[in-house]
């Protein structure tokens, strides 16, 4: 299935009467002659948990910055929590965050100093029971009076978790989450992200490489592919379409431009 | 971090928070505590023996006592205030933190506060030292300027913060390749200015150019004040109302970068 093939079916920025917690329409974004997104356009509902999927340079962080108001599009619209974006970015910025390995917390201020900083920035109350709530619920309380930089790449990517739901967002933006994390602290990642979702009836968007992962969190895949909406639905119903028993093999089907395993070229 | 249209309801908490973390930043770091002093000290010993012995040797010095480290004392208050701007933004970029921020309910106008309000915090941990070695070594009080002091001293702060915000929206814009301009800029004034002597010095068609800097009328007040003991009011409201121009235009400019890092995609770069 194509980006158009259910263009039809998805509500769009301009009706206006979407409940999505994030609705992006016909968006683009040129660099130069470059088409990093090539007209994309879903709608997540409140409460879903999606995955990207694409190789390197289909698109995913462009398509999350431009989604943050970090990257503006050239043209199309996104619509966040029911706002325009970033035309009115200061209503929803304190209702969501995000995680991605392009960003760091600063190396020389400790845990703690980094939860207050973000803790203040997002105006959240009673911030020293949030940081202990958090400190409990992520496992930092043994390192929470360390500086980040000198952490482990899992305790990293933990507290970065940790600042990502200091203001307990209702909408979750996740670039890579689990990258460089040795398999126990990923799955372990997961587990929280799941809980956190059920708990808070959270959106989460996140963008991976990582199929396990997708196949595990998401109730959605939007597979990306140069900048387009390759395939978008069910991660059962994607299984099904492409005749495969992994969501790895479709990406590897996706990303050699094969269908049902035999090259498109060769049909 | 919001959009450029949007700078209504001031948040004192999150600018307050910035400030934090770059106290906590500054209270972490024993070497960034030390440059902030070991420079000021250096310049003030430097030109202080250079004064001590002109006036030995030349009347007209004796007469002016206090011109050349008057001048580096207000120098300093200039450039280690736009620099106390800069490095708490370059410590961002350092940092890659500036996507956090820039994801954060932190408006552009926030941020810009509380480097401004960091700048003064440095530029008190570096310049109050100083004027006590000159007053200890030279006997140079800067204080007995008495209130035309703060009229200088917001004049040159004023200039400072234009240039410091003109400069991190060009780092945000073009990446860490930009850096250099942080620490280099503003020696381009420094002859135009005229810090060490007086703006008759200068060509004709160049002392129009040097009466566009606010700094030059602080300078040329500082010798008026030293020289003749007269304050000229008429320079300081001058020095002012540039300033006014500077400030507004600096930010638009900060803004106009802001807007363009982001259609270019360089908020997540962010390095060189």
């Amino acid at each position: 299935m194509t980006e158009n093939d259910n263009a039809s079916s998805r509500p769009t920025v301009a009706d206006g009467t979407s409940s999505a917690a994030i609705e992006v329409d016909r968006l683009v974004k040129l660099y130069k002659q470059t088409r990093a997104v090539d007209g994309i356009s879903f709608s997540l509902p409140r409460g879903s948990i999606t995955g990207l999927l694409g190789g390197n340079g289909a698109g995913k962080t462009t398509t999350i910055a431009m989604i943050m108001g970090l990257v503006l599009a050239t043209s199309g619209r996104v619509r966040v929590l029911g706002h325009r974006m970033p035309e009115e970015s200061a209503a929803v910025l304190g209702r969501m965050n995000f995680e991605s390995p392009y960003v760091d917390m600063p190396m020389r201020l400790t845990v703690r100093q980094n939860l207050t900083i973000f803790g203040k920035l997002y105006a959240v109350k009673n911030l020293t029971d949030r940081i202990a709530e958090l400190a409990d619920d992520l496992d930092l309380t043994e390192f929470i009076d360390r500086a980040n930089g000198k952490l482990s790449a899992g305790q990293k990517t933990r507290v970065a978790l940790a600042k990502a739901l200091i203001n307990q967002p209702e909408l979750l933006l996740l670039d890579e989450p689990t990258a460089s994390l040795d398999p126990d602290t990923a799955d372990w990642v997961r587990a929280h992200l799941e809980r956190y979702r059920r708990a808070h009836n959270a959106t989460i968007l996140l963008a991976s490489h990582n199929m396990l992962e997708v196949e595990r969190l998401c109730d959605r895949v939007i597979i990306m592919k140069r900048g387009r909406v390759e395939d978008d639905d069910t991660p059962e119903a994607i299984l099904v379409r492409y005749n495969r028993t992994t969501l790895e093999e479709v990406f590897l089907d996706v990303a050699r431009g094969r269908v049902n395993g035999v090259q498109e070229a060769a049909r | 971090m919001t959009d450029i249209s949007l700078h209504r309801g001031i948040s004192v908490l999150r600018i307050g928070a910035m400030i934090l973390r770059y106290w906590y930043l500054l209270m972490s770091s024993w070497p960034r505590l030390l440059e902030l002093l070991y420079w000021p000290a250096l310049q003030v010993i430097t030109w202080g023996f250079i004064q001590y012995y002109i006036a030995q040797n030349a009347s007209f010095f004796a007469r002016a006592g206090g011109t050349l480290i008057g001048a580096v004392i207000l120098w300093d208050i200039l450039f280690r205030g736009q620099l106390g701007f800069s490095i708490s933004f370059l410590e961002e970029m350092w940092a890659r933190n500036l996507g956090n921020l820039m994801m954060s309910p932190l408006k552009p106008i926030e941020f810009l506060l509380s480097l401004m309000v960091m700048s003064l915090i440095r530029l008190a941990i570096g310049v109050i030292p100083m004027t006590l070695l000159a007053l200890i070594f030279f006997h140079f009080n800067v204080y007995s300027l008495g209130l035309p002091l703060i009229a200088f001293f917001c004049n040159l702060i004023f200039t400072s913060w234009s240039v410091g915000i003109f400069v991190s929206g060009l780092v945000l814009r073009n990446g860490l390749g930009a850096e250099s301009i942080v620490w280099t800029l503003m020696f381009a004034i420094m002859p135009l200015a005229c810090i060490y002597y007086p703006v008759s010095v200068l060509p004709g068609w160049l002392q129009y150019v040097a009466w566009s800097l606010p700094p030059t009328y602080v300078f040329e007040g500082m010798r008026a004040l030293l020289i003749e003991q007269t304050f000229r009011t008429d320079l300081m409201l001058s020095a002012l109302a540039i300033n006014v121009v500077l400030l507004v235009a600096s930010f638009w400019a900060f803004l106009a970068l802001l807007r363009s890092a982001k259609k270019n995609g360089s908020l997540l770069a962010g390095g060189e």
